[in-house]
C-alpha cells in the first residue's frame, strides 16, 4: 500500500518553519531578528490553512500508526492557534526578558510538532515520540529567561517530574506491548479489548493503568499536580499560557483517543476513580488558588482546577462527554491565554510584576486590558453569556444526563470556590486605589491584537456556541 | 413586534454608545445614559398601554431558536406579574442615574455599568427560558459587584465580595437544577427544552420536586433575602452607593420573589405546598425579626435594609397563603417595596451628600431647616409604614387578609410586624425631623435643589397614587395571580384547599394609630 503523504502536510510545514527560524537565526543581526516572529506566525497559518484544507478527510498513515480526520484536525488547529496567539504574545515579552528569540520561536513550533503527532497517533511508539518532542521542547522554553533562578528551577523540576512521567508512559507502552503479543498500535489492543472481559490479559489492563497516571501527570491532575505552580512561576508568562492551554490539550486529545474512544469497552473500570481523580483535581485546585498572592500561582493553580472540570468530561465518556471535552478545551484556550497575556504586558524589564498589587490601577489606565482581564476572570470563574460559562454548562450537562448529578453538584460549588479568587483580581485593578502611577503596562501592539483575538473568542463561544458545539460533536464523532 | 426586545437592549445600546464618548465630557454621558433610560421607560409604558388585562398568560412573546442542538431558545413574554416589575425597573432606573449627578469619579464606567444592570433586571423580568433566564440572572450580578465595589463606601470591597458569593451560592445549584429539570424533561417527553411553558407540564415524583425546589428556593431566597439568609444585605446596602442601593432594594430583591412565583412555584407546586409552613415560618420569622433589628440601628442606611429585611417577609407570606389575596398584595407590595425603599434610600443619600453621616444622631430639627425635604420624607415613612391612604397599606392588608384565610396565627404574629414597623419608623422620623436644630452643622443645611426634587417626585406621585386607586394595577395583576393559585390548587392533595374569594371584612390588622378605613382598600371587584 502506498501512502499518501498529503495528510503530513501542516505537521511537515510546522516542522519546516521551525528549522528556518533556527537557520535564519544564524543570519540575521541583531536588530532585525523581530522577524522571526512573524516567519513562525506565517508558518503555522499556512499550517492551519493546510489543515482546513484537509477537513471532513479520513486517512491513515504508516500503517495505522497515524490518523488524520477531524479530531486530529481540531487539535491541529487549537495547537495552530494557541501557538499562534502565544507568539504574538511574547513578541514584546521576550524583548524585555532578553530572550534569544530564534530558539524561542523555533521551540514553540517543535512543541507544536509534537503535539500534532500526539493527538493524530495511533501507534503507542509514535504517541510517545510526540510526547517527548513537545516535552523536552517545553522544558527548555520553561527555563530560558537564564537571568532568573526561578527559571532554572522550573526547568530542571519539570524536566525531573516529565522524565517520571515518561517513565510511566514507556513502561505501560512496554507492558501492553507485552500483552498484545507485540503490537503498540491501539487498533490492536481496541481487538483485545473487544473480547469478553474474562479474556483481557491482566498485563494489558497494568500498561493501562500506567499509561493513564503518565497522562495524569501531563495534565495536571490532582494527585500529580504539584510541580505546576513552581514551573508556571519560573516560565515566562505566554510560556505558562502556553503550557496551561495547548500541553494540556494535547495531553486531553491523547486522553480522549486513547481512553474514550479505543480503550472505551473499559469505561466501566475506570469511571470511579477517574471520577474520584476530577473532584481531587478541581478541590484542590481551587482551594490552593484561593491563598495565592501571586496571579501567576494563581492561574497555575486555576489551571489544575480546570484540568478537573475537564475530567469530568472523561468520567462521561461517549460522545456527549467527547462533545463537552472538546468546546471546553476551545473556551478554556481563549480565556486562559488571554488571562496570561495581560499578566505578561504587566512586564517590566527584567522584573515580572505578578502579585495581585502590581494590577492595581490598571482597569482604569489602560481600560482595554483591564475590561478584558475581568472578562477572562469572569468567564474563568463561569459567569454567562462568556465562553467559561457555556463550556462548564455542557460539562455539567453532560455529567447529570450521564448520572453525575454528584459531579455536576461538586462542580457547581468548585465553581463557587473559584469566584472568590479570580474576583480578586477584578477587585485589584478596578478597587484598590493608587499603583498605576509610574507602571509601564505594556502598550506592545500585538500583544493587544493578540488579547482581543482571545476576548473575542471568549464573548464568541459564550453568545454563540451553536457552530463551536457542533464542531466538537462532528470532530469527535469522526474517531469512529 | 419585538416589543420586549428592544425594551430590554435599548439600554444596552445605550451602554455601547457611551463607550464612543470621550470621558471628559461627563455632561454628555449623563444625557446619553438618561436619555437611553428614559428611553426605555417610555418603551415600558407604550408596553403597558397595550397590555390586556384578561389575559393570565404570556403576551408580546417573542421566540427564536438560540442553540438548537440543545433545545434552547430565546424566549421571552410578560404577563401580569412581570408586567408591573418591569415598569418599575423601567422607572427607577433613570431616577437611579439622576440621582447619581454628583458621582464625579469614573462616570462613565458608572453609567455604562448601570445601564447593564438595567439590561440584567428587564431580561430577568421577561425571560421565560429557563437558560436564558439565569443568563440574566448572573448578569445583574457583575455590574451590581463594580458598583457597590467601586463606588461604594468604606468597607465596599467586602460587601461586594459578600453580595457576590451569597447570591452564586443559590444560583449555582439553581444552575444544575434547571440542568436536571430539562433533562428530566427529556426522557419522560422526549422534548428537548429548556421552556418554562412546556417543562412545567412535567410532573415529578415528590421527593424529585421536593429536591428541585430546594435548589430554586435557595437561589430566590438568598435574593429576597428570606431570614436567616439575609446577612449580606444589610452589608451590601450600606457600602452601596445611593443608586445602588436604590436598584438594589427597589428591583433586585424582587428577583427573588419573583423567581418564587415565575419559577419555584408553578414549577413544583407540591413541593411548594409541603414546603410552605417552612417558608411562612421564616417570612413570619423575618418580618418581627427585621423590624425589631431595625430598631435598635443607630445608622439611616442600616435601618431601611432590616426594614426591607421586615417588608420583604411580607411578599413572601402573602406569595405562600396560594391564594389570590395573598398573591396581589404580595405583587403589589413588591411594587409599594420597590417605590417606598427606593425613595428612603434616596432620602438617605440626599441628607448623606449634604452632611456625610448617616448616623441619625447626629440630626435632629431638620424640619426648620429642610421643610419640602421633611414633608417628602414624612410621606415615604407613612407609606412604609402602610397608613391607610398610601399605597403600602393596601399592599400589607391584602397579604394580611389572604394570610388569615390560610395560616391565621401567622397574620396575627405578621401583624405585630407592623405596629413594629410603625415604632420603629416614626421613632426614626422623629429623632431626624423633629427636635431642637442643635447642631450647628445642620444649621447650614440647603434644601433640596430642583433636580432632587424632580427624582423623588415621581416617587412620592405613585406612592400616593397606588394608595388611593389601586385598582388599575391590581386588575392588570389579577389573571396572571389566578393562573398561580390555580396551578397551586390543582396539585392539591394533602393540603386542603383554600377559599380564594375575597372577603373583605372587618378583620384588617393594622397597626400604626390609624384604625383601617374599610372602603379604601378595594381587592379588586369579583
Amino acid at each position: 500500500m502506498e501512502n499518501n503523504l498529503i495528510p503530513l502536510l501542516p505537521a511537515a510545514e510546522v516542522l519546516l518553519t521551525a528549522l528556518t527560524v533556527l537557520v535564519m537565526d544564524l543570519y540575521l543581526r541583531e536588530e532585525e531578528k523581530g522577524i522571526l516572529a512573524w516567519i513562525g506566525f506565517l508558518g503555522l497559518a499556512i499550517a492551519g490553512g493546510m489543515s482546513l484544507f484537509l477537513w471532513g478527510g479520513r486517512e491513515a498513515l504508516f500503517g495505522e500508526a497515524l490518523r488524520v480526520e477531524n479530531f486530529s484536525l481540531f487539535f491541529m488547529l487549537l495547537f495552530l492557534t494557541a501557538a499562534a496567539v502565544t507568539i504574538l504574545l511574547s513578541v514584546s515579552y521576550i524583548e524585555e526578558a532578553a530572550i534569544r528569540a530564534g530558539e524561542f520561536y523555533a521551540l514553540i513550533l517543535f512543541s507544536v510538532f509534537g503535539m500534532i503527532l500526539m493527538a493524530a497517533a495511533e501507534d503507542l511508539i509514535l504517541f510517545f515520540l510526540g510526547f517527548e518532542t513537545m516535552s523536552i521542547a517545553v522544558y527548555i522554553l520553561t527555563g530560558m529567561w537564564r537571568e532568573r533562578s526561578e527559571a532554572s528551577e522550573a526547568a530542571m523540576k519539570y524536566f525531573l517530574v516529565g522524565a517520571f512521567a515518561a517513565g510511566f508512559l514507556l513502561y505501560g507502552i512496554a507492558l501492553i506491548y507485552g500483552a498484545t503479543g507485540g503490537s503498540t498500535n491501539l487498533g490492536r489492543v481496541a481487538a483485545i479489548l473487544s473480547q469478553p472481559k474474562d479474556q483481557w490479559p491482566l498485563l494489558l489492563l497494568a500498561g493501562v493503568f500506567l499509561l493513564f497516571v503518565g497522562l495524569a501527570f501531563k495534565a495536571a491532575a490532582a494527585p500529580f499536580h504539584f510541580w505546576v505552580p513552581d514551573v508556571y512561576e519560573g516560565a515566562p508568562t505566554p510560556v505558562a499560557g502556553f503550557m496551561s492551554v495547548a500541553v494540556k490539550a494535547a495531553a486531553f486529545a491523547a486522553w480522549a483517543r486513547i481512553f474514550l474512544h479505543r480503550l472505551s469497552p473499559l469505561q466501566g473500570d475506570w469511571t470511579l476513580p477517574l471520577k474520584v481523580l476530577a473532584i481531587l483535581t478541581m478541590t484542590v485546585g481551587n482551594l490552593l488558588a484561593i491563598s495565592q498572592s501571586s496571579v501567576k500561582r494563581m492561574l497555575a493553580y486555576s489551571s489544575i482546577a480546570h484540568a478537573g472540570y475537564l475530567l469530568i468530561a472523561l468520567v462521561v465518556g461517549g460522545e456527549m462527554g467527547g462533545q463537552a471535552l472538546l468546546f471546553y478545551l476551545l473556551s478554556y484556550t481563549a480565556m486562559a491565554l488571554g488571562a496570561f497575556g495581560v499578566l505578561g504586558s504587566l512586564k517590566e524589564g527584567a522584573k515580572d510584576n505578578e502579585a495581585y498589587r502590581d494590577l492595581a490601577g490598571l482597569g482604569f489606565k489602560r481600560p482595554f486590558l483591564g475590561a478584558a482581564m475581568a472578562l477572562f476572570m469572569l468567564s474563568l470563574a463561569g459567569f454567562p453569556p462568556l465562553g467559561g460559562f457555556t463550556g462548564k454548562f455542557y460539562l455539567f450537562r453532560a455529567a447529570i444526563v450521564a448520572g453525575h448529578l454528584d459531579l455536576a453538584i461538586i462542580g457547581a460549588i468548585n465553581s463557587l470556590l473559584s469566584v472568590v479568587f479570580y474576583l480578586k483580581v477584578i477587585v485589584a485593578m478596578y478597587m484598590e486605589q493608587g499603583g498605576a502611577e509610574g507602571k509601564p503596562f505594556s502598550r506592545a501592539p500585538y500583544l493587544y491584537l493578540a488579547v482581543a483575538a482571545c476576548l473575542i473568542g471568549t464573548i464568541y463561544l459564550g453568545i454563540f456556541p451553536s457552530a463551536a458545539l457542533d464542531l466538537s460533536l462532528k470532530s469527535f464523532a469522526s474517531l469512529r | 413586534m419585538r416589543d420586549l426586545s428592544l425594551l430590554v437592549f435599548l439600554p444596552t445600546l445605550g451602554a455601547l454608545g457611551l463607550l464612543f464618548i470621550p470621558r471628559q465630557q461627563t455632561s454628555a454621558l449623563f444625557k446619553a445614559a438618561l436619555g437611553a433610560s428614559v428611553l426605555t421607560f417610555l418603551e415600558a409604558l407604550w408596553i403597558l398601554r397595550r397590555f390586556d388585562p384578561a389575559i393570565g398568560g404570556m403576551q408580546f412573546g417573542e421566540r427564536a431558536a438560540w442553540i438548537p442542538a440543545y433545545g434552547i431558545d430565546y424566549s421571552v413574554g410578560l404577563d401580569g406579574i412581570s408586567l408591573f416589575l418591569v415598569l418599575l425597573t423601567a422607572l427607577l432606573s433613570p431616577i437611579a442615574i439622576l440621582a447619581s449627578w454628583t458621582v464625579r469619579d469614573r462616570i462613565k464606567e458608572y453609567l455604562f455599568f448601570m445601564l447593564v444592570l438595567e439590561t440584567g433586571m428587564l431580561g430577568a423580568f421577561v425571560a421565560l427560558d429557563l437558560f436564558l433566564f439565569y443568563v440574566f440572572w448572573e448578569v445583574m450580578l457583575v455590574p451590581m459587584y463594580f458598583l457597590i465595589g467601586v463606588w461604594g463606601g468604606e468597607r465596599r470591597v467586602y460587601a461586594a465580595l459578600k453580595f457576590v458569593l451569597f447570591t452564586m451560592a443559590g444560583s449555582l445549584l439553581m444552575l444544575v437544577a434547571i440542568i436536571y429539570l430539562a433533562t428530566r424533561n427529556y426522557q419522560v417527553t422526549q422534548v428537548l427544552t429548556f421552556d418554562l411553558m412546556r417543562i412545567s407540564h412535567l410532573h415529578l415524583p415528590h421527593e424529585e420536586q421536593l429536591w428541585l425546589f430546594s435548589a430554586f428556593a435557595l437561589s430566590f431566597a438568598i435574593k429576597v433575602p428570606l431570614f436567616p439568609f439575609h446577612t449580606w444585605l444589610p452589608d451590601a446596602h450600606v457600602e452601596a452607593p445611593t443608586a445602588g442601593s436604590v436598584i438594589l432594594a427597589g428591583v433586585l430583591l424582587k428577583m427573588g420573589t419573583y423567581g418564587f412565583l415565575r419559577f419555584a412555584i408553578p414549577l413544583f407546586p407540591e413541593a411548594a405546598l409541603l414546603a410552605a409552613p417552612v417558608i411562612i415560618a421564616l417570612a413570619v420569622i423575618g418580618i418581627i425579626y427585621g423590624a425589631l433589628v431595625a430598631m435598635m440601628q443607630d445608622d439611616l442606611k442600616k435601618l431601611v435594609a432590616y426594614s426591607s429585611v421586615s417588608h420583604l417577609g411580607f411578599v413572601m407570606l402573602g406569595l405562600f397563603t396560594f391564594n389570590l389575596l395573598g398573591i396581589e398584595g404580595a405583587l403589589y407590595q413588591m411594587l409599594n417595596h420597590g417605590l417606598s425603599t427606593g425613595a428612603l434610600f434616596l432620602i438617605v443619600g440626599m441628607i448623606y451628600e449634604r452632611r456625610h453621616t448617616r448616623m441619625i444622631a447626629d440630626f435632629g430639627g431638620l424640619w426648620k431647616q429642610l421643610p419640602v425635604f421633611s414633608a417628602i420624607f414624612l410621606v415615604v415613612t407613612f407609606s412604609s409604614i402602610g397608613l391607610p391612604g398610601l399605597n403600602g397599606f393596601v399592599g400589607e392588608f391584602l397579604i394580611l387578609a389572604g394570610a388569615f384565610h390560610a395560616v391565621p396565627g401567622s397574620a396575627v404574629l405578621a401583624a405585630t410586624g407592623v405596629v413594629l414597623g410603625a415604632v420603629y419608623m416614626l421613632w426614626m422620623f422623629r429623632r431626624v425631623v423633629f427636635g431642637p436644630l442643635s447642631r450647628p452643622e445642620n444649621q447650614q443645611l440647603q434644601d433640596l435643589s430642583p433636580r432632587e426634587v424632580v427624582v423623588i417626585a415621581p416617587i412620592v406621585g405613585l406612592i400616593v397614587f397606588m394608595g388611593i386607586y389601586p385598582q388599575p394595577f391590581l386588575s392588570r395583576m389579577k389573571s396572571s395571580a389566578e393562573l398561580v393559585v390555580q396551578r397551586v390548587e390543582s396539585q392539591t392533595l394533602a393540603v386542603p384547599v383554600i377559599e380564594s374569594e375575597p372577603q373583605r371584612e372587618e378583620q384588617a390588622p393594622q397597626g400604626g394609630e390609624q384604625p383601617p378605613e374599610p372602603e379604601e382598600p378595594t381587592p379588586d371587584g369579583k
